[in-house]
Parts: structure tokens; sequence; C-alpha cells
């Protein structure tokens, strides 16, 4: 395959039946590998469209330092779209991101800072948007949260790929972080087969709400359809890792830890199932979560460093 | 029945500090009055209008009960309910 552009090689990615791990003969459960993408996930898609949006609307040009809250895979899906088309990047990180994510931000040439006492992503978001408030013309935030080519990137690009590779498909999955995978695609696939059931997976807040002060602090995120989802599953730390561990060693598959959270949902979704289609959408490959060492010892070594920080 | 209600560190303090509380019902309804009798003030913190807090997910063992029968979800014997805050997703 040639392509003009590395932007070019973002998205088509593989849909790869798990026939190891679906539970009964008549139900096939498929994995889409968004971590095939050129930055290794699924945050490629909508940084391409967040940014071809912005320029053709005249909100972004040259003179334009791009800022965006982010703790991973959307800032360094920025910074190769950045790097490409040559603007600057700054990301805003909340303080728990692994190593492995700062050092591809900086080796894409993006520039780091830290949102000082930011626990969550809730925190770097506010600091971000403080930030663009001082400066407006420095400054232009794609704020992913909000956006609405988030969501319609994956109803161009996600959704259509997914029906044209599984046009029987009953069930899609994937995890819930600003929402846009589950409004794009769902709004693609309930446009074209209205039955089809779409269901999130959500990370267990567990401790991480600690810095919290009120329910009004809560965040639920603009782009976000909540009436496309047909089901929402809370999945805690200890569940994904496992269920990652688990798609390593019966399917050969390495994906980061929101992919074990919505493997774990998907293979839910399939038992309830007599026969049928479920496709899962696996964010990010696990190269980003080497340093938790997850692959290599059992939970309970890894346990006290894993409780407490933000996986997805 | 008695079920196992369990709650966010933020709202924790709704309960005198609890990390989880047990309270009768047959659904999670009854549940939340339940609790309500037991602790003033934990409905009016995460209900609104009737209606379940815009920034609350209550989960029936893993399942969020918006997408089940909401109020009306019946309960088993052994059934947790958790009350969670919503937040943004994290490596988002």
């Amino acid at each position: 395959m040639r392509f003009d552009s590395i932007l070019d090689t973002i998205g088509n990615t593989p849909l790869v039946k798990l026939g190891r791990l679906s539970p009964q003969p008549g139900v096939s459960v498929y994995a889409k590998l968004e971590g095939a993408n050129p930055t290794g996930s699924v945050k490629d898609r909508i940084a391409l469209h967040m940014i071809e949006a912005a320029e053709k609307n005249g909100d972004l040009t040259h003179e334009h330092t791009i800022l965006e809250p982010t703790s991973g895979n959307t800032g360094i899906s920025l910074a190769m779209v950045a790097r490409a088309k040559g603007y600057k990047l700054v990301c805003v990180l909340p303080d728990n991101v692994t190593s492995e994510r700062e050092a591809l931000l900086r080796a894409f040439g993006a520039d780091v800072t830290y949102a000082k006492d930011a626990h969550s992503t809730n925190d770097a978001i506010y600091r971000a948007q403080e930030i663009v408030a001082k400066a407006p013309n420095l400054y232009y935030m794609p704020y992913q949260y909000g956006n609405e080519n988030n969501p319609r990137a994956h109803y161009e690009t996600t959704g259509p790929e997914i029906l044209r590779d599984v046009p029987e498909i009953d069930v899609f999955v994937a995890g819930l972080g600003t929402g846009g995978t589950l409004t794009g695609v769902g709004r693609f696939l309930k446009e074209k087969r209205p039955e089809v059931k779409i269901v999130a997976s959500v990370p267990h807040p567990g401790d991480l709400v600690q810095g919290l002060r009120a329910l009004e602090d809560g965040f639920i995120p603009p782009v976000l359809d909540e009436s496309v989802l047909d089901g929402r599953i809370v999945v805690d730390s200890v569940t994904s890792f496992a269920m990652t561990k688990e798609l390593m060693e019966k399917e050969a598959i390495f994906a980061g830890i929101s992919s074990g959270a919505a493997l774990k949902v998907a293979l839910r979704a399939a038992e309830r199932l007599d026969s049928g289609n479920v496709v899962v959408l696996l964010a990010d490959g696990g190269w980003k979560y080497l340093s938790t060492e997850l692959w290599s010892k059992d939970y309970g070594e890894i346990e006290e460093r894993v409780e407490g920080k933000i996986w997805w | 029945m008695p079920i196992e209600v369990k709650l966010a560190a933020n709202l924790q303090k709704l309960v005198g500090g609890q990390k989880s509380v047990s309270a009768t019902g047959t659904t999670v309804g009854e549940v939340l009055d339940d609790l309500e009798s037991q602790h003033p003030g934990v409905k009016e913190t995460i209900m609104a209008d009737g209606q379940i807090h815009r920034f609350v997910n209550i989960y029936l063992n893993d399942e969020d009960i918006r997408f089940l029968k909401q109020l009306n979800t019946p309960l088993s014997e052994g059934d947790t309910i958790s009350v969670l805050p919503a937040l943004a997703g994290g490596a988002a």
C-alpha cells in the first residue's frame, strides 16, 4: 500500500475475530484494532478531523499554538498531525500519566505542561481552559470533549468501516472517555441498522474521586449523546488488567488497558446472545503501558502502583 | 431484603463516612428510600426533581440502572448497588 503522507494512513484498521475468546459457537466477537493507527491509537482519527475542520473554518492558522488537555493518546495524535502540518502543540497533562506518554509527546515535538495539583483529566481540562481564556488569540484548543468533529470522525470513518466488515453486527462495545467513539459509531450504525445495541464500558472511578469537591464538579462530555447508548457497564482496574492480559494469552493481541475493560463488556454481551456478532473497539496498543509491567508480573505485585492511577 | 450500597469517596460523608451501608428494598428506588430514612439528606444530594442527578451514575452490580428500569429496577438476593460520580474519561 502506497500513501502520500503519514496522515493518509489513519483509519482502515483491521477487524480480527477473537476465535478463542468467543463464548459459544453461534456468537462471534470481533476486535477492531485501533492500535494499528500510525501513533498506535484511535485518537489519530479525531486529531486529523478536528485539525482539518479548524483549518477549513479559519479557527486555526499558523499564527496559533494548538493547546489541548489530555492524559495521553489524543495529545500524541495531535502531535503527529501538528508536526505533519507544521503547527506547534502544547499538551496540558494531569500529574499521573505514564512515562511513555510524555516521552512520545516530546518525540513528536510537542511541549508538555503539567497542570499543578491536577489528579484527573477534569482538572487538566479546567487548567487548559484557563490558559486559553487568558490569551485567546495565541491558542487554538480543539477540545475533544466538546468538538463535534470528534464524533464526526467516527461517524464518517470508524462506523462505515465496521458495517463494511460486519454487516450483520448486533452489538458494538467501546470505552467511554470523551464519548466520541460511541456517539459517532452509534449514530452511524443505528441509522443503517436500528436494532444494533451500543454498549459503553466505563472505568470504576475508585479512589480517584477524592479530589472531587462536589457533584457539580463532575463531568459529562458535551459530545456524548447518551441517547445512542443501550447500556453502560462499570469495570474496575483489576478486571481491566486481567482481561488485557488474557487477550494477549488467548489471542496474541497486545492492547492497552481500556481494551481489557471493553473486552470484558463485549464478552458479557456475547454470553447473552444465542447467535450473532459483537464488535469491540480496542482503542490502543499495549506499548504505552509497558511500564506497568502488566504482562510480566502478577497483579498483586503491581497493584499498589496501579490503584489510584488513571488508566483509560 | 438487605442490599449492600457502596458509595464513592466523595459521597461517603452522606452516610457518616462509611464506604458501604446496608439498606432494604426490592427495587433500587425502595433501597434509596430506606437509605434516606437512615441517613436523611442522601436522596436530596444524589437525586434532582425525582430523577437521578445527572452527575451521578447508579449501578446495579456493574450495570447503569438508567439503561435498565431506572429506580424501578428489581433487585435479587446478593445484589450490590454502587453510587458513583460521572467523571471525564481518563486516558482520552
